[in-house]
């Protein structure tokens, strides 16, 4: 589970107030418009913006002066997720040893991984010789090898065409689901929201970021506040 | 990239001809001066022995002093690049300094700091250890490291700068440290700006003069450019200096072009670049290393400019008419070769901006070739070519600020032209769409983007010409010198008082040309 318990974070002179919480095993998305705080949250969780006041609890660890190594999380970005000179398989064995002196149990686990996610055959790539999918499902790999208690994704598929998108979001939560791990996701479209259990808003204003719970995601659409009207529009 | 050029392929006449003739004028004060010097040789020349030796002194020093200053770097643009302490601004506009100091004020106060009877000899004999003598090839590479150590620090740190903070943040996440870390993140990122930085460090040394002359001492450290000068001036052997100059234009053409292909342009902001948050280095150990590698670079880089500070404060009181009148010579000489520099290289970044990929590469680096050039053999050149019509004596200080704009203009062009580029590249389309033509294309899409790389590129070409101590040496009659040669002539006849004065004016000049410009720039 991920709990957000009046939870303050400040990155600069961004201000960003987060209350929310997601039962183990279910995966929310977090919608809203750019600037309003939804990668800051990911980053507050993950320990890469410091949180100034309230508590951010995973898997029931009170997470405040954890390192981010240290945390029960993975978090996967939109862009850079692997490092370019080393192969695909080596970027994914880094989830298990950050050294990489793997052993042949661990290599084996590895595989599987990448036979998980669709890579079968293609560790020994760099990661410039993959497509722009294969690269975030090659990501995904490792965190599931890292198989920590909750999955942070910073629009890891924005820039997938909608039928890429769709199939990545059908593997995190094929992945997820046997792990029982909880899914806490970015996005930009109102279609992608549409599938998760729950769904949250990110409110922007006067360059402060507001989130307020999380409602199951056919209620929050059905019956959306104000300010996530707006964000819909007409085609809402 | 040539998104105006597409259809037209070839820049218009305003561009085309201002450019072609900056172009023509580089290549013959360059190569034309070798050929005029070689042609004025009475017969072949001929290398001797010791000709031989200072090519390879050249070399060997130049390296050395490329590996020392990168190899230095690397810590300590590691500890820049993670760490936020009181007075990090500070330590970013002291690491600009040594670049716009000039040679000769910074060799005295290398030597203030580790010469026979400076502060270093001062403590070692204090406890009875024998004092340092740096005379030679260790006095060259502590001159040179103090100068580069500095640019190699900037050019590290712009390369850690270049990585995207998702690795860090991804390689915290992992519990990636130490060394893994350096190999994981770090390494790759340095792998790509250490080829460049030795390259440009070894041509920068590969020319040294001021630093040889000063700090050589002895036929058996001697560089090519020290052997120029002595044998066109000395023993006015005009087909030595000739073979001379073409040695070290083969030698300087190489590491000059693999600069050009390996460096990236400095950014032009001399400050440190964007500071991206970072997770590793909490270790005592890392702290430790890292508040090492911090104090000892300020050390290194602040003692001399303090000791010529310290000592040259006294020196100020009371000097002599002369230095001032030394000092608004070199003004003038200054603000003349700023202008020239400029009239060298807008047309030069214009013409390599508006041309074709394959002909921009081959007008960029005809612009640099004043990067190889010596300009002694430019200065010699001048004074066979204008002497039956003039006397060169009398146009010392113009031709000062000629050579000095020329040898200034590679610079100005590196600074000049990635910004024309991107405004190209980014708005160029806009601008043709919207019929933006030669000065109303200038002024709307050129020139606010300019502004603040014409600002650097005019400071820096008015400190080095002010600093300059060169080429003004072949023209110059002792009755009307620049601050530079007066400060060297001081310096040589033992008035160190007034040569420590007038070095701290000429560091004043040097820095405060620079400041005002620079500042005019950022509006």
């Amino acid at each position: 589970m991920i709990a957000l318990e009046g939870m303050v974070a400040q990155s600069g002179d961004f201000i960003l107030r987060a209350d929310l919480a997601i039962p183990k095993g279910a995966f929310c998305a977090l919608i809203g418009p750019s600037g309003g705080g939804k990668s800051t949250l990911l980053l507050a969780i993950a320990g890469f913006v410091a949180v100034t006041a309230g508590r951010v609890v995973v898997a029931g660890r009170d997470l405040a002066g954890l390192a981010p190594a240290a945390r029960p999380v993975s978090l996967l970005f939109q862009d850079n997720n692997l490092f370019p000179h080393l192969s695909v398989a080596q970027n994914v064995g880094l989830g298990l040893r950050p050294d990489l002196r793997l052993s042949a149990a661990q290599a084996a686990r590895v595989e599987a991984a990448l036979a998980e996610t669709g890579l079968e055959g293609l560790g020994a790539r760099l990661p410039d010789q993959l497509s722009g999918g294969q690269r975030q499902r090659a990501a995904l790999a490792r965190a599931l090898l890292r198989d920590r208690p909750a999955l942070l994704l910073d629009e890891p598929f924005a820039a997938l065409g909608p039928g890429l998108r769709a199939e990545m979001l059908a593997l995190v939560r094929a992945a997820a689901a046997p792990r029982a791990t909880t899914v806490l996701m970015v996005t930009h479209h109102p279609g992608d929201a549409r599938t998760a259990d729950l769904a949250a808003f990110c409110a922007s204003e006067d360059g402060a970021g507001r989130i307020d719970g999380a409602r199951p995601s056919a209620a929050l659409f059905a019956d959306p506040p104000p300010g996530l009207a707006a964000y819909l529009g007409a085609t809402g | 990239m040539n998104g105006a050029t597409a259809l037209s392929r070839w820049p218009r006449a305003g561009v085309a001809v201002p450019g072609a003739a900056a172009l023509l004028l580089v290549a013959a004060l360059t190569l034309g001066a070798v050929a005029v010097v070689a042609l004025r040789a009475e017969g072949p020349g001929a290398l001797s022995a010791a000709d031989w030796r200072a090519g390879w002194f050249t070399v060997r020093q130049a390296a050395l002093s490329a590996l020392i200053s990168v190899a230095l770097a690397i810590p300590l643009a590691r500890a820049l690049s993670r760490r936020r302490f009181a007075g990090r601004d500070a330590l970013a506009r002291l690491m600009g300094a040594p670049f716009l100091l000039p040679s000769i004020v910074a060799i005295l106060g290398v030597s203030a700091v580790w010469g026979r009877s400076g502060w270093v000899s001062d403590a070692l004999a204090s406890v009875g250890l024998p004092r340092l003598d740096i005379y030679g090839m260790p006095g060259v590479l502590l001159a040179h490291v103090f100068f580069n150590l500095p640019l190699a620090a900037r050019l590290l740190l712009q390369a850690y700068a270049a990585i995207p903070p998702e690795r860090w943040r991804l390689a915290a996440q992992l519990g990636v440290q130490g060394w893994a870390l350096f190999r994981l993140v770090e390494g790759p990122a340095l792998r790509g700006a250490i080829p460049g930085a030795l390259a440009v460090i070894f041509a920068v040394c590969a020319t040294s003069f001021a630093v040889a002359l000063a700090l050589g001492g002895g036929p058996r450290a001697t560089t090519l450019e020290l052997a120029i000068f002595e044998a066109a001036v000395h023993e006015f052997d005009l087909a030595r200096a000739a073979l001379l100059a073409l040695l070290q234009f083969a030698l300087c053409a190489v590491a000059a072009l693999a600069a050009l292909a390996l460096a990236a342009p400095l950014a032009t902001a001399p400050g440190l670049a964007r500071l991206t948050e970072r997770w590793d280095g909490a270790s005592p150990a890392a702290r430790i290393g890292d508040a090492l590698a911090i104090a000892l670079g300020c050390l290194f880089l602040g003692l001399p400019l303090l000791a010529v500070l310290l000592k040259g404060a006294p020196g100020v009181i009371g000097l002599p008419d002369a230095v001032w009148a030394a000092a608004g010579r070199s003004l003038a000489v200054a603000l003349v070769s700023a202008a020239l520099t400029l009239a060298l290289a807008l047309p030069l970044a214009a013409l390599a901006a508006a041309l074709p990929r394959r002909a921009a590469l081959w007008a960029e680096a005809a612009g640099l070739l004043p990067i190889a050039a010596s300009p002694f053999v430019l200065g010699i050149a001048l004074f066979i070519a204008l002497r039956p019509w003039a006397d060169p004596a009398a146009l010392a200080l113009p031709l000062t600020a000629l050579v000095n704009a020329v040898m200034a203009a590679p610079f100005a062009l590196r600074i000049l032209l990635p910004p024309l580029r991107q405004a190209q590249a980014e708005h160029g389309r806009l601008a043709d769409s919207l019929g933006l033509r030669g000065l109303a294309r200038a002024r709307i899409l050129y020139l606010p983007r300019l502004r603040a790389p014409l600002g650097f590129a005019l400071g820096l070409a008015a400190a080095l010409s002010a600093g300059d101590l060169g080429v003004i040496a072949l023209f110059s009659r002792p009755e009307a010198p620049t601050l530079p040669l007066l400060m060297h002539l001081l310096a040589t006849s033992r008035q160190l008082d007034a040569a420590l004065g007038a070095a701290l004016m000429l560091i004043g000049l040097s820095f405060g040309l620079f400041w005002l410009f620079d500042r005019w720039g950022r509006g």
